[in-house]
């Protein structure tokens, strides 16, 4: 059983979608006991970091996610939420990645959306990916690239397309919408050992 | 490299894709699902939906043909074409759309775009924007085109953008339907007014009018329906003739 985060954010319906399209069973839930005995669990997300945070520590899911022990993938906002502070809302966020997420330059358009290349790929999230693929990103805000970095993207500056440590992995882009790509990075996390 | 989107526009009434669709190997040329899922195969970057659909009635069957879309594709896509309120755009958002776009009810309710953005946030809002030249100056007109408004195109989209506007989808309806060409200079104009994405629209007729809008103005996509619906222009020469020519495209 796939366990996808029930929370005030948009898109979880499309990573539904993305892996039950991949044969996968899964629940959109914020049930404690289901998303600890989950075999993964995604954390997706489109939204906005302080009102998310706000939600997450009302429902007391903050604690339940950070203390997740299998394989758990956050997405776009998911990720942003899994590092330590976000700028955006100079919000508090979840600490599983130390480090900062920070608001683009606005030198060139923000957001930055569209399809964009990722490179330096490590770990098996990305096994049968070819380096410079492309995948779909939305967003305004980025992670720096650091020692959990394991995919960087260049728009206006390099930085994490990917992270991991231990068994918390989180994108910025969106696999779930990044057709034939997305959907083998998807199947890669899914097939993980837990 | 960030990359210039190519996408297809389909235009919705009572469900079905109206325009006349003419592709072979379709089991139901007038599905928007079946159509959209040939997009995606042929390599389509996003998709934008478009309900003309008269009747408000007619419109309820709108979130639950975004739901069947939403769960054939894997690509984002836009939904647009009476969205009225905070909870018309909430029911297809909720049905699986990625962007909503807003037009008319925009200009009558400037402060939709800015309840939208705070709702479901700025990545989620495409103001669309249907632009004309009048007497030498472009201006925003509504309602399909038909009603002339007092905004200048170029202040209007500076205001959307303060807003919270997440894109702007530019339609210049001197260009639309000509098969002559994006119109470059109005494109060009927006793009550099404002730091948010622009879809160009109206008149591309040739693979050559794609180049163009990509080499001559900011614009990050190039949006049509006609030539891909008929099959003039499939995606996949449309991408390997942008390729040859340097410009940055998804490929694969």
């Amino acid at each position: 059983m796939i366990a996808i985060i029930k929370y005030n954010a948009g898109n979880v319906k499309s990573v539904y979608n993305a892996v039950t399209r991949l044969g996968y069973e899964a629940v959109i839930t914020d049930d404690f006991e289901t998303l600890q005995n989950a075999d993964k669990v995604i954390f997706p997300g489109v939204g906005e970091a302080s009102s998310a945070m706000t939600y997450l520590k009302e429902k007391g899911l903050d604690e339940v996610i950070k203390n997740l022990k299998q394989p758990t993938l956050g997405i776009c906002l998911g990720q942003q939420l899994m590092c330590a502070f976000s700028e955006e809302g100079n919000t508090d966020c979840l600490g599983i990645f130390p480090i900062q997420v920070k608001l683009f330059p606005s030198t060139e358009i923000v957001p930055h959306m569209g399809w964009n290349t990722i490179y330096d790929l490590k770990t098996p999230l990305f096994n049968g990916i070819e380096e410079n693929s492309d995948i779909y990103y939305v967003h305004s805000f980025y992670c720096e690239n650091s020692e959990y970095t394991i995919a960087s993207t260049n728009y206006i500056l390099e930085y994490s397309a990917a992270l991991n440590k231990d068994n918390f992995y989180a994108t910025q882009f969106h696999p779930e919408k990044s057709a034939g790509i997305g959907e083998q990075i998807l199947k890669n996390f899914l097939s993980l050992k837990t | 490299m960030l990359k210039k989107r190519i996408i297809p526009c389909l235009d919705i009434k009572d469900g079905r894709t109206v325009k006349g669709v003419n592709f072979i190997g379709l089991r139901d040329a007038g599905d928007p699902v079946e159509l959209a899922k040939k997009y995606v195969v042929e390599g389509a970057d996003e998709l934008v939906f478009l309900d003309i659909t008269a009747t408000l009635e007619k419109r309820k069957t709108l979130a639950e043909m975004v739901e069947k879309i939403a769960a054939a594709i894997n690509i984002p896509f836009t939904v647009g074409g009476g969205i009225n309120s905070v909870e018309d755009a909430s029911a297809v958002i909720k049905a699986g759309a990625d962007k909503v776009s807003v037009n008319s009810s925009a200009v009558k309710n400037p402060q939709l775009v800015a309840d939208l953005a705070a709702r479901f946030g700025s990545q989620c809002v495409v103001v669309a924007v249907d632009t004309r030249n009048v007497n030498g100056t472009e201006k925003v007109f509504v309602s399909g085109g038909k009603i002339e408004t007092e905004w200048e195109t170029l202040d209007w989209v500076k205001k959307v953008e303060e807003l919270g506007a997440g894109e702007i989808l530019l339609t210049s309806m001197d260009g639309d339907g000509t098969k002559a060409g994006f119109k470059i200079d109005i494109t060009k104009a927006v793009a550099d007014a404002v730091n948010l994405p622009i879809i160009a629209s109206g008149g591309a007729g040739t693979m050559e009018h794609f180049a163009e809008v990509f080499t001559q103005t900011k614009a990050s996509g190039g949006l049509a329906a006609s030539i891909f619906h008929f099959g003039e222009i499939p995606i996949p020469t449309l991408k390997n003739y942008l390729k040859e020519q340097n410009i940055p495209i998804r490929w694969k």
